[in-house]
């Protein structure tokens, strides 16, 4: 729930020029992106190209490679739901459909007000305690409609941290 | 010398406690985190406040025994007492019972070196992992840390590789090919720069091995990574992390900050003369970055397209550079082989899977959590003896070995041992160890389905067989769900075809949950199954 900066060009500019200098640069200048920004605005990409002597399309194409990089701010509370095959073996996608049927929410979108974002992983290794989430950055286990439907009310849960 | 001396003040100072501080662990491992142990820890430190108690709460790495987190350790003259899983409200309960001195209490479990899960392994890479403070090389160095990359920097590069040569290590991230063959390549090869490459991009479902031991001994890693750096004469690593590890990758940076500082990564490796430098860089959430020529890619800062081999990454791997590329059990395990010798390491497991394989028990099972055993140990026992049965208490259907391209086994096959040959020959593999347990609720036909989806999701596009044969299977495999079961034909057709044609493991794999499910369970692809089950 960390709040982002908004796009900014001369603050992206110091963000790559700050990193350029590294081998292999194009990974940790959008990490860095987007943990200042929440996502990657697809205007860096001439910036990178630029400072990495590589071609538009190359970093273009690493942005959109990658599932991490999003196109567009998440909502201010992101759930990141493991659905793989451990979790799968714990009831995950009972949780997916839970989700959708009771809180109107589809998994790999975020709410239509703003508030949550919902996204897919596959294996957040904590696959003996399942189902596991990544919620704000914090892995929490064996969570249940409960857990999540707090999540969703925006009310505190004594299983989340803070 | 400094406990004693604290100690002393807090006397002169009147304290209840006219002894050292008690010394209590609570994991700072992710699982353990994940089921409240940061909770667990304040709500500790605040009753021990109250009741004036000296206590030091020492944040160690799991011991593996999952079902326990958040797992409460107390140092005490006869070893560690556990207690868990504890939960906040259990802290003044535990206070009254006196844990602190080992006292008796309902989710007490005795010294925790003797729960049987514990006590039958043989923990080899995993020795200190839960055991020490992961963050002090005091205590890493008590505990045998450095021993090996003490001996190794006495030896000439060769030697080295031959010592892991002998030992039989195998890569542990799946393939299996000996670890030290690898590194003899990079060693014969000359260049200006060679890289040391940790893949550390632990994606398959129902492992976690890698994220155990980076959060719990990650100076064991590091150890490793310069054994490697050493032997072939490569002066810079990387640590290739997967970015749905953020817990690891906070408490792996700050272990080559610890360890830079003390000399023991740089210019002169504690003295040595010998240059070694180590970074660690973030994934992306892209599951082909487990292969390692897509890996290198990834690194590079390009999309993640795997090579085609050859060349080999041993000749050309990262920046066209030679280079080791090895997971995290293989390179954490080096240090345990230099310093107790390479017979000593081989004389564990079967056949010609020597050594030791930290197994991952997960999914749906009673307890769950981290096995070092010899190679040999057959599933049944696995799953029955350390597991428990399932966590639902429902009947046993189904296990998938291996993650995500490992094979479903029915429970006629459970008898079959770990090692990699015996589960080749039963058409699985063991992969990087790690095993999901399923109950009776399972239908392989959707994991089938799930197969193919997963590879559509995560193909990195280069071949054919695998983007475009991984979606058609996904839609063949909707269309006998609704009941076209004649369709089954044209997937086992599909099959064969990403078997032999694939570029990589990914495409070239996933046709063998889908197969497994096949042979072994072919009444879920049934209609009349598909009717009942609807």
């Amino acid at each position: 729930m960390t709040q982002r900066a908004e796009w900014n060009e001369a603050e992206a500019s110091g963000i790559i020029n700050e990193l350029k200098h590294l081998e292999g640069a194009t990974l940790p200048i959008l990490h860095a992106l987007q943990e200042n920004f929440g996502y990657v605005d697809r205007r860096v990409a001439p910036m990178i190209a630029d400072a990495l002597n590589m071609s538009k399309a190359e970093i273009y194409g690493a942005i959109t490679f990658y599932h991490d990089f999003r196109e567009a701010p998440a909502g201010k509370r992101v759930v990141k739901l493991c659905r793989a095959e451990a979790c799968q073996a714990m009831g995950c996608e009972d949780l997916v459909h839970h989700l959708e049927t009771e809180q109107g929410i589809i998994v790999d979108s975020t709410s239509p007000s703003g508030h949550l974002t919902v996204e897919t992983v596959y294996c957040l290794g904590n696959c003996a305690l399942g189902p596991a989430a990544l919620i704000d950055g914090a892995l929490v286990g064996r969570v249940d409609k409960e857990l999540l439907d707090a999540v969703c009310a925006e009310r505190p849960h004594e299983r989340m941290e803070g | 010398m400094q406990c004693a001396l604290s100690a002393r003040m807090s006397g002169w100072k009147g304290d209840q406690m006219s002894m050292s501080a008690i010394k209590i662990y609570i994991p700072r491992d992710a699982a353990a985190l994940s089921v409240g142990a940061e909770r667990v820890v304040k709500a500790m430190h605040d009753e021990a406040k109250k009741r004036g108690v000296n206590i030091e709460i020492i944040r160690n790495g799991s011991r593996g025994m999952l079902w326990l987190e958040p797992l409460v350790e107390v140092a005490t003259s006869k070893g560690r007492v556990a207690y868990g899983p504890v939960q906040p409200k259990d802290v003044a309960s535990l206070f009254d019972a006196k844990f602190f001195e080992g006292g008796s209490h309902a989710l007490g479990h005795g010294l925790t070196e003797d729960i049987p899960f514990f006590k039958n392994q043989e923990r080899l890479t995993f020795q200190r992992v839960g055991v020490i403070d992961p963050l002090s090389l005091d205590d890493y160095i008590a505990h045998g840390g450095f021993a090996g990359l003490k001996k190794a920097l006495a030896m000439s590069g060769a030697d080295i590789v031959q010592t892991v040569t002998d030992s039989g290590l195998r890569g542990r991230g799946g393939a299996g090919f000996p670890t030290g063959i690898k590194w003899k390549t990079v060693l014969n090869t000359s260049a200006d720069q060679k890289y040391i490459v940790c893949n550390a991009d632990e994606g398959d479902s129902g492992t976690f091995a890698d994220r155990m031991l980076m959060e719990g001994d990650p100076f064991t890693l590091i150890e490793g990574m310069i054994i490697a750096g050493v032997a072939v004469g490569a002066t810079k690593g990387y640590v290739y992390l997967r970015s749905e590890y953020p817990n690891a990758h906070i408490i792996f940076r700050e272990a080559i900050q610890i360890a830079k500082k003390a000399g023991w990564l740089g210019k002169s490796v504690n003295g040595s003369g010998k240059a070694f430098d180590l970074e660690v860089r973030l994934g992306a959430g892209a599951y082909i970055c487990g292969e390692e020529t897509s890996l290198l890619e990834s690194l590079e800062g390009k999309r993640a397209i795997v090579r085609a081999k050859p060349p080999l990454p041993a000749i050309q791997g990262l920046f066209g550079k030679p280079t080791i590329i090895n997971n995290v059990m293989s390179l954490a395990t080096v240090p345990w082989i230099m310093a107790n010798g390479a017979k000593a390491y081989a004389d564990y497991g079967m056949g010609r899977s020597r050594g030791t394989l930290p197994i991952q028990l997960a999914g749906n099972i009673k307890r769950g959590g981290l096995i070092e055993k010899a190679f040999g140990v057959t599933l049944i026992e696995v799953i029955e003896t350390y597991g428990g049965g399932t966590a639902s208490g429902r009947p046993f259907r189904a296990v998938q070995v291996g993650g995500p391209l490992g094979a479903y086994f029915p429970s006629s096959l459970l008898d079959t041992p770990l090692d990699y040959e015996a589960m080749a020959a039963k058409k699985g593999m063991l992969g990087h160890g790690g095993i999901v347990v399923f109950d009776d609720r399972v239908d392989l036909a959707k994991q089938a389905r799930f197969a193919f989806e997963f590879c559509a999701k995560e193909s990195c596009g280069k071949c054919t067989p695998c983007r475009i044969g991984a979606v058609r299977g996904k839609e063949t495999m909707d269309q006998i769900i609704a009941g076209e079961t004649a369709k089954l034909d044209l997937v086992k057709d599909l099959c064969t075809l990403m078997t032999d044609a694939s570029l990589c493991a990914m495409g070239g794999l996933t046709p063998i949950p889908v197969v497994s499910a096949l042979d072994h369970f072919p009444e879920d692809f049934k209609p009349a199954h598909r009717l009942a089950a609807e």
